[in-house]
């Protein structure tokens, strides 16, 4: 177990070394880091906006129901619903979700292209296969999963104020206040440092995964099972690591 | 020319290829024949260098190939081109895109210079007109053709063809044979074929070389193989009835 932990970690700091080399011709790896910032963008955006305004308008709903009965001013759930979205539920939830949908989808294009032999062919032609193929699948997830959590956040926002000021929770100048009082801008910093992680995690986690497929069709279904499931215990694990840091 | 230096390949405890020394000649379609399972893929993946052999020496020309760093071997890969069993085409791209990948990637071609190496490569091959359709949208064979139309349009040194006949018929299969041959004798490229196909052996043959459990078993010329009394060679070409029968007239036909 042990030592087939050390295995796969051996050859995924090796698989990342490999990545990180000078591109063979900048357009080129320009057009496929453009053609993924795209896949994962605006492939990604609707599913991450619907997650988010659900997970808004639950967290206003609960927590107007917990401090129902309490001297708690209404507006704090207003309060309550901004800090948990950009520190917790935006990049960990979106993330989670994007490493069953990018994720999955990157380790399935990798080890399709393993099993067809056309990372045979990059390689044999003398291009350095996992720079051509992971680096801007990386860089791509590195600039676009931040966005997205961005946009999760002010939904997930949003999401709180349609769940709790049309249904007369509370009103509409009191989540205003809510979402405008206390405001703390390390939280958004420790928002995106969380961002960029499971960015990484994710996008490199998946890559690896199809990267090393071995086998048909089974193992490619399983290469694309464990991405998702790897890929979110890593984030998970990375989230409370992140959150003891800069929290401490 | 290509040398194989006492080439051993294991992996973990199954030895697959035992002292292959082999020398594939320019100019002439250098075969690799033998059962599934007898090393002839693990074979060909070490002369292009897809795998490092366990010992043993590949030289191109008087280059060691296999001691060279993956850094190093680029001036080399440049001069290779490659037809993969599964043609390895890439989806996403036209025949156009997929052909024009390696003048993209490795040379400062201007749009039209690589334009035109893409028809005129394609001409070669009888595909003209192909060149905004999927891989999807054309048959195996045509499939192979564009397979190999990649693989010249760097003007290689050294082709090497996984067997190239697989899942065609023997029409289409007589169709690759001649054009691998062609093109081989055209660009004088050292050109290697892994191969089970009877007919190609038969057809264009030159330097066959026959892998029984990863040893050399035989080496020679298609046309030592009707007479030759090498029982291996013999029961590995003629295996079926028919084909022996075959044989027997043939030889019969010679005598008289």
């Amino acid at each position: 177990m042990i030592l087939k932990f050390f295995h796969h970690f051996g050859r995924y700091i090796l698989m990342l070394s490999k990545a990180v080399a000078r591109p063979e011709k900048f357009s080129m790896y320009w057009k496929e880091t453009v053609r993924q910032m795209y896949n994962i963008g605006i492939g990604s955006l609707i599913i991450i906006a619907l997650i988010s305004i659900f997970i808004g308008a639950v967290t206003a709903v609960q927590f107007s129901y917990q401090l129902g009965g309490t001297m708690i001013p209404p507006y704090y759930i207003g309060y309550i619903v901004r800090d948990i979205t950009i520190i917790e539920l935006a990049p960990t939830i979106s993330c989670l979700v994007l490493a069953g949908k990018v994720g999955s989808s990157f380790a399935s294009e990798i080890g399709g292209m393993r099993q067809k032999e056309h990372i045979d062919a990059l390689d044999v032609m003398g291009l350095n296969s996992a720079n051509y193929l992971i680096t801007p699948k990386i860089i791509a997830g590195l600039t676009m999963i931040p966005i997205l959590v961005t946009v999760s956040a002010f939904v997930g926002i949003m999401g709180g104020y349609l769940a709790s000021v049309p249904t007369g929770i509370i009103t509409e100048e009191e989540y205003v206040r809510g979402t405008r009082s206390f405001f703390e801008p390390f939280n958004v910093y420790m928002m995106y440092v969380k961002a960029v992680v499971f960015a990484f995690i994710l996008t490199s986690v998946s890559c690896y995964q199809g990267y090393y497929v071995t086998g048909g069709s089974i193992e490619l279904g399983k290469a694309s099972t464990n991405s998702v499931v790897f890929s979110s215990i890593l984030i998970l694990l990375a989230d409370y690591i992140i959150a003891v840091i800069l929290t401490g | 020319m290509i040398k194989a230096e006492n080439i051993f390949k294991s992996f973990g405890e199954n030895e697959v290829l035992k002292g292959i020394s082999t020398v594939f000649e320019t100019g002439k379609t250098n075969l690799i024949i033998g059962r599934s399972g007898s090393g002839k893929t693990v074979l060909l993946k070490i002369l292009v260098g897809l795998y490092r052999a366990t010992s043993g020496k590949v030289w191109y020309d008087d280059v060691l190939f296999s001691e060279l760093s993956p850094k190093k071997t680029k001036p080399i890969r440049s001069k290779i081109g490659m037809l993969f069993q599964s043609s390895a085409l890439f989806d996403s791209m036209t025949v156009n895109e997929n052909i024009g990948f390696p003048l993209n990637m490795f040379t400062n071609m201007t749009s039209s210079e690589k334009q035109n190496r893409i028809d005129e490569v394609l001409e070669r091959v009888s595909l003209e007109g192909t060149n905004n359709r999927f891989p999807s949208e054309i048959s195996g064979g045509m499939q192979k053709r564009v397979g190999i139309a990649r693989a010249i349009v760097m003007k290689p040194k050294y082709l090497f063809c996984d067997e190239p006949n697989s899942g065609l018929d023997p029409k289409t299969s007589l169709v690759i044979d001649e054009l691998i041959k062609s093109i081989t004798i055209e660009n004088k490229m050292t050109t290697i074929i892994n191969t089970h196909d009877m007919n190609s052996v038969m057809e264009i043959g030159e330097n066959i070389n026959l892998l029984v459990d990863g040893h050399l078993a035989w080496k020679g010329h298609r046309s030592e193989v009707l007479r030759t009394d090498n029982d291996i060679l013999r029961d590995f070409i003629f295996a079926s009835p028919f084909l022996q029968k075959l044989r027997s007239k043939a030889l019969s036909n010679t005598s008289q």
